[in-house]
Formats: structure tokens, sequence, C-alpha cells
């Protein structure tokens, strides 16, 4: 297998963008990366998307997006796994340089939620969730994190506040990105006093929706340089695990096994400790998923997470920053384009070019995309070389 | 309108119709091909008592499609007596406080409409507080 290395990065950014379509959007990100990377061409496209055939009526991006950036006869698919979606489409990138079979690939993502009226989208993020069993009860999908939430508050004995730190973290990185969806600060006040959505979870603890797209073009690790201010980027790990379907179906409903599972396989192919990621971006869909994920990831023990954002250790210059240019919460999360978004920060991060929220001396970086209640988990971990 | 998929879940939603593995003998509901938590075959149909506690809730105040007219509503998971645990609302809360641990019952009572008033009716499982008198 040979190493791979990132090259190129682009985004848009996250707002209900009435004015342009699900391929203008794809588009400018694909063509933001490659132009970032200095190629005009490339060998695969990926495309990470979880609703574009119910929330847009098309279906068959691999096509349609290459054809529209002027790419027609590459390889072009595109990958489902909910909201890990887009990392999925990074990992089957990643493997594909690496296998030797392709020499130039594009991971890219794209969601439009906004062509469609929200019951429908609200409808359709719940089809991530188990149709018969979940979804026929009436339940949405912030209610399936609810009802984590609560569970983990009565074990844990967390009063709501605890969760503040979270969002207010969030939202003051959110406040430095020129892409994020949400630009302004938030109090604890703001977060006691936030209408409820699904009890325990208010509007700010919950990501907002949007519409959004990401890429990033890989190629062989042994094709790239580092140059001053330009380090070489690998991707030293990357993990991948599924877990039930349903939450009501796990044994440990507080604990993400696949998030475990994912990130242990990607710190044994880096030959890292989790004390030595120096940032963590997280699947905080949800104040709950970003407390589970710092502790099955192994930067808190279980039950402890909160502790973390109390402390401050969650920010750009604690102990393991996450949602370090706004995460889920301020940046947006346009489902299936998330976890590119998240890939794209940590080339950020480790590139120096993170402005005001730069982690200072970042070196490695991890992203972690989480697919329904925890039922899909990809993590990658990037390191920039001297 | 999906008539084929709510004509094969009935059995299950109208009286939690489950499987017991002839392994090692854990009881499974939703019912599946592979029992999870030896792997064996499932295959073995077992009746479940319909009674549970409650082992986690939230109340929906945004409803997803075919659900707002119910809205707000509680949904629980609610963790039956035999060890599963099964996601549904409950029902017939009145004025009662929902707290963990409380002690609920399977109902049987209508899910939704599919297809509009004059659509399918879809009935399933519900969790009522117990005691509260005949069904």
């Amino acid at each position: 297998m040979r190493e791979v290395a990132v090259i190129g990065i682009g985004q848009t950014k996250i707002e209900e963008h009435w004015d342009k379509s699900l391929r203008e959007l794809a588009g400018e990100a694909v063509l933001s990366a490659m132009a970032d990377a200095g190629l005009d061409h490339f060998d695969a496209l990926y495309m990470g998307n979880m609703m574009s055939g119910s929330a847009n009526f098309q279906q068959h991006l691999g096509a349609y997006i290459a054809d529209w950036v002027g790419q027609r006869y590459t390889e072009g698919i595109r990958l489902e796994a909910a909201c890990s979606s887009a990392a999925a489409a990074f990992r089957t990138a990643v493997m594909a340089v690496a296998s030797g079979e392709v020499e130039v690939a594009v991971a890219g993502a794209v969601e439009k939620m906004t062509d469609s009226p929200s019951d429908i989208i609200t409808g359709e993020l719940a089809t991530a969730a188990d149709a018969d069993w979940e979804r026929d009860q009436g339940i949405s999908f912030v209610a399936l994190n609810a009802l984590i939430m609560r569970r983990y508050m009565h074990e844990y004995k967390w009063g709501k506040e605890a969760f503040a730190g979270f969002s207010i973290n969030a939202h003051a990185n959110g406040v430095n990105n020129p892409n994020a969806r949400f630009r302004s600060p938030i109090s604890e006040q703001d977060y006691v006093r936030a209408p409820m959505v699904a009890d325990p979870i208010n509007v700010m603890d919950a990501s907002p929706l949007g519409d959004g797209a990401a890429a990033l073009v890989l190629v062989p690790a042994e094709k790239v340089r580092s140059a001053p201010g330009q380090p070489r980027i690998r991707v030293v790990g990357s993990g991948a695990a599924t877990d039930t379907i349903a939450v009501h179906s796990r044994q440990v409903p507080l604990w993400l096994s696949a998030a475990e599972k994912s990130a242990r396989q990607a710190y044994a192919q880096a030959s890292l400790r989790p004390e030595e990621i120096d940032l963590f971006e997280a699947h905080d869909a949800f104040s709950i998923m970003a407390a589970l994920s710092l502790e099955a990831c192994g930067f808190a023990e279980p039950g402890k997470a909160p502790l973390l954002a109390l402390e401050g250790e969650i920010r750009p210059t604690g102990r393991i920053p996450i949602a370090t240019m706004g995460g889920l919460k301020a940046r947006g999360h346009p489902v299936g384009a998330t976890g590119l978004y998240q890939l794209v920060e940590v080339v950020q991060q480790l590139r120096g070019q993170a402005g005001a929220n730069q982690v200072p001396g970042a070196k490695i970086g991890m992203a972690q995309n989480i697919g329904g209640s925890g039922s899909n988990i990809i993590a990658h971990i990037l390191r920039a070389d001297e | 309108m999906e008539i084929p998929r709510h004509w094969r879940l009935k059995k299950q939603r109208y009286a939690l119709i489950g499987e017991v593995c002839p392994y090692c003998d854990g009881k499974i509901f939703p019912p599946r091909d592979v029992c999870p938590h030896c792997g064996g075959e499932a295959r073995n149909v077992y009746p479940f008592s319909g009674k549970g506690t409650v082992y986690s809730y939230t109340v929906m105040q945004d409803a997803p499609a075919g659900y707002e007219s119910q809205a707000p509503y509680t949904v629980a998971l609610v963790k039956l007596e035999e060890g599963p645990v099964v996601t549904a609302q409950l029902t017939d809360l009145g004025e009662q406080a929902v707290e963990i641990g409380m002690p609920v019952e399977m109902v049987t009572r209508k899910l939704r409409e599919d297809g509009g008033a004059k659509g399918m009716l879809i009935y399933g499982y519900k969790f009522r507080p117990v005691g509260l008198g005949p069904h």
C-alpha cells in the first residue's frame, strides 16, 4: 500500500444557497480544491452525499459532478453512509490511491437541504435510523439523541448546564470562520435559555442544517515534498466501524463502540496514542455526541467529557481542541458533506492556515464523522511533515 | 403508501411477538435472522409480556411528516422485563410526570395514517403507565 497525501482543499460557505443548484455547489468545492492543488485533471471522483435523491430528485452524483467540473470520462461514484457519507467518500479515495490503482483522486461531498420543505428533510434525516422499529414510532433524529442525552445525565449525574461548554466553544470558533453558518458568539445564558427541541436537547445543543460542499485532492505521498509554509499532509490513519442501526439494540447505549473501534484502528495505523493528537474534529451534531465521542476515542473517561468542556480543555488552546472552526454546531451540518468539512479544517490547521483559531503547533489532527446515532463511524488521522 | 411493509410487521406491532434463541436462550425483539447474543440462527417464536420500565424518554415538539397532529408526544426507550429495549411512544399519561425507571405496559394504538385521512391506519404498540385499568 502506498502512503497518501492531501494536496488540495476546497469548501463553500454553509448557508441557505437559494441561488445555487446541487451541482453548482459541489462544482465550486471540487474546482476550488483542484485549483488549490494546482491540477486541472483527476482520475477518479468519490462523492459523499446522503439525500440528493429525495431532497433534490437527483442521484448518480459521480457522473453528475464529474461532468459538471469538466472531467467527463473519469471514474465517478457516490458513497452513502448517512451523515458519515463524506468520510466514507474520503476513505474510499484514500484506499484508491493507496492501492496504486488511482493516481489523483478527488473526495467530494455535497448536501443541498433547502430545496425541499423542512418536514420532508426531518423525515429524510430519520431514514438514517431503523424505519421499521424507530422511525415508525414517530421519532426524529433529534429525539434519538435526546434519549441518549437524558440517560447520560441520569447515569452520570450531570445537569443540563454542564453541556454549555460544547456549544460556547463551537460558536466562539465559528466567529472566525468565513465559511461558517453561524458567526456569533453565545453565552452560558444563551445556552440555558434556548428553547427545547426534544428535551433535554435545546436549540443550542443541535447543529444547524444547511447547504454546503467540500472537497479534497489526494495523491501518492511519494510525489509530494514539504515546502516552507506548505508542509506535506499525509493521511496516516483511517478506520471505519458500524454498530447496531437502532439505538435500542445496543448493549450500552451510552458508549459509541464504533467510535472506539474506528479510532483504535486509526491510532494503530498511525502508531499514535490519543495524547499525541493535537486537535480533534469530533462529530458534534449534538452536544451529547461530542461528549460520547471524546470518551470513546480515549480523550476522557466514561461520564467525564463534560469536565473537559467545563475546564476549557476543548478550546483551541486547550488539551484537546474540538470544533476548531465551529464544528457542526456553528460551522453547520450539511449532513452528507460534513465529514469533508472536518477534514478540510484539519488540513487548514496542519498547514497553519486556521487564522485566529489556529491550534498552536498543530502537527497531528483527527476527524471523526458519525452516521446515524453512532451506527457508522469513520475516523481519519492526518499528519504534517516537517 | 407502504402496505406490504406494514402488513409484514403486524405480529410484532400488535402483540410484541419476538424470538427466543434456540442456542443461548436469549430473548430477541424486534426479530432478527441472526441472534445478537451468540450469532446463532434465530427462529423460535417468543411472545413478550409487554411489561417493562422507562430507560429514557423525551418529548417530541417538532414531529416528522405524518405525525404532526399528535405533537407534542412522549417517546421512550422501554426496557422490557425479558431484556430487550424498544423505542415506542408513551400514551395515556394524563398529568403523570414521566421518570426513568417508571413501570409501563404495552397497549395497541394507532401510530399514524399512511396516505392521508383516507389512507391506511397503521396500528402498533405504545406503552402506558401500569395500573391504569383494563385495556
